[in-house]
């Protein structure tokens, strides 16, 4: 079960917890990296840490982070990112960031449709 | 209705709307056209899950450092955008991102865009224009994209050979009807896109002549 605080206002802690981190200083973090929990909430994390540990005990991307947590998706990332360093999440890399995506990517993703239809 | 719900419980997804723990890569498409040409429809029909909704922030950063010293508060403009998820095997996941409507929320265009496969522009042919937008941002940006015709109900499906010029289009841009409603037909224009991309980057190579 994920963490409830009561009467807690999520922009203005959000906005302590990031200390104004708008995005991610050192890590690429995109709206559909997969982040994945390394370990289960513990004793002392800060609400809105336990709150992602919970929702990535299964792969979960970064904007629907976002939409569950009902946070914008730039104080997300900012605090995956206080997540990764700590070694409490896993980020899993997003497909092309480069141009051009591989032919075995593109072949993928066109079976995966077809499997749609 | 052109927008999806927000999120109403903290808890998380159930557990039917959870991806596999296998998922190890993303990728993503970008989905525009005009206000109401059916972009949260047509995510709806393929997603596999509700379409969701988040917020990205446009920060006074963004508007040159030299200013921030000057505005005592924190001035931030926010919008939503929907989006949707289709599990493409164990180990891939594509998400299909709405880029909102309007003009003014162009902002969050480039970064729904960066690193995407490609992009799809659903024109509605009762209003050509809310979609022109959309298709000089993807073309000023070098991106594949593929015109898809949503064939709303009692609508006439137009023949591509006079949407083309009507939206100006390059003669290498693919144009499709669909229904957004139906999703076998969304699929359908996305696979466009995907083959479009591979013929694009990788052409067939010649066979060799047979002796």
């Amino acid at each position: 079960m994920s963490e409830r605080v009561p009467g807690e206002n999520p922009p203005d802690r959000l906005y302590v917890l990031t200390g104004g981190r708008t995005e991610p200083a050192t890590t690429r973090i995109e709206l559909i990296t997969i982040v994945v929990a390394r370990s289960a909430p513990q004793l002392g994390d800060p609400p809105e840490w336990r709150r992602i540990l919970n929702l990535c005990s299964s792969p979960m991307s970064v904007a629907e982070l976002g939409a569950y947590l009902r946070w914008p998706v730039g104080p997300v990332a900012v605090l995956v990112e206080d997540l990764l360093k700590k070694q409490r999440v896993e980020a899993r890399a997003p497909g092309p960031t480069a141009v051009l995506p591989d032919r075995a990517l593109i072949q993928e993703v066109m079976d995966g449709l077809r499997a749609t239809l | 209705m052109d927008s999806a719900r927000r999120y109403e419980h903290e808890d998380g997804p159930d557990s039917g709307d959870r991806l596999p723990s296998t998922v190890e890569q993303s990728v993503k498409i970008w989905i525009g056209g005009g206000l109401g040409v059916g972009k949260t429809t047509f995510i709806a029909s393929v997603s596999e899950i509700d379409p969701l909704s988040t917020e990205a922030a446009m920060t006074d950063l963004s508007l040159g450092l030299d200013d921030v010293t000057l505005v005592p508060d924190k001035v931030t403009t926010t919008v939503a955008f929907d989006f949707g998820r289709i599990t493409l095997n164990k180990r891939l996941v594509l998400y299909l991102f709405g880029a909102p409507g309007q003009e003014r929320f162009r902002f969050v265009w480039d970064d729904l865009l960066a690193g995407s496969l490609g992009a799809v522009v659903i024109v509605d042919t009762r209003r050509l224009d809310t979609s022109f937008e959309a298709i000089d941002f993807l073309e000023s940006k070098g991106a594949r994209f593929v015109v898809a015709v949503n064939s709303f109900e009692g609508a006439q499906r137009f023949p591509v050979e006079k949407i083309r010029p009507a939206l100006a289009l390059s003669d290498h841009v693919p144009i499709v009807n669909f229904d957004a409603r139906n999703p076998s037909e969304c699929s359908s224009v996305l696979l466009k896109l995907m083959e479009d991309l591979q013929t694009t980057l990788y052409p067939p190579t010649a066979l060799p002549e047979r002796p």
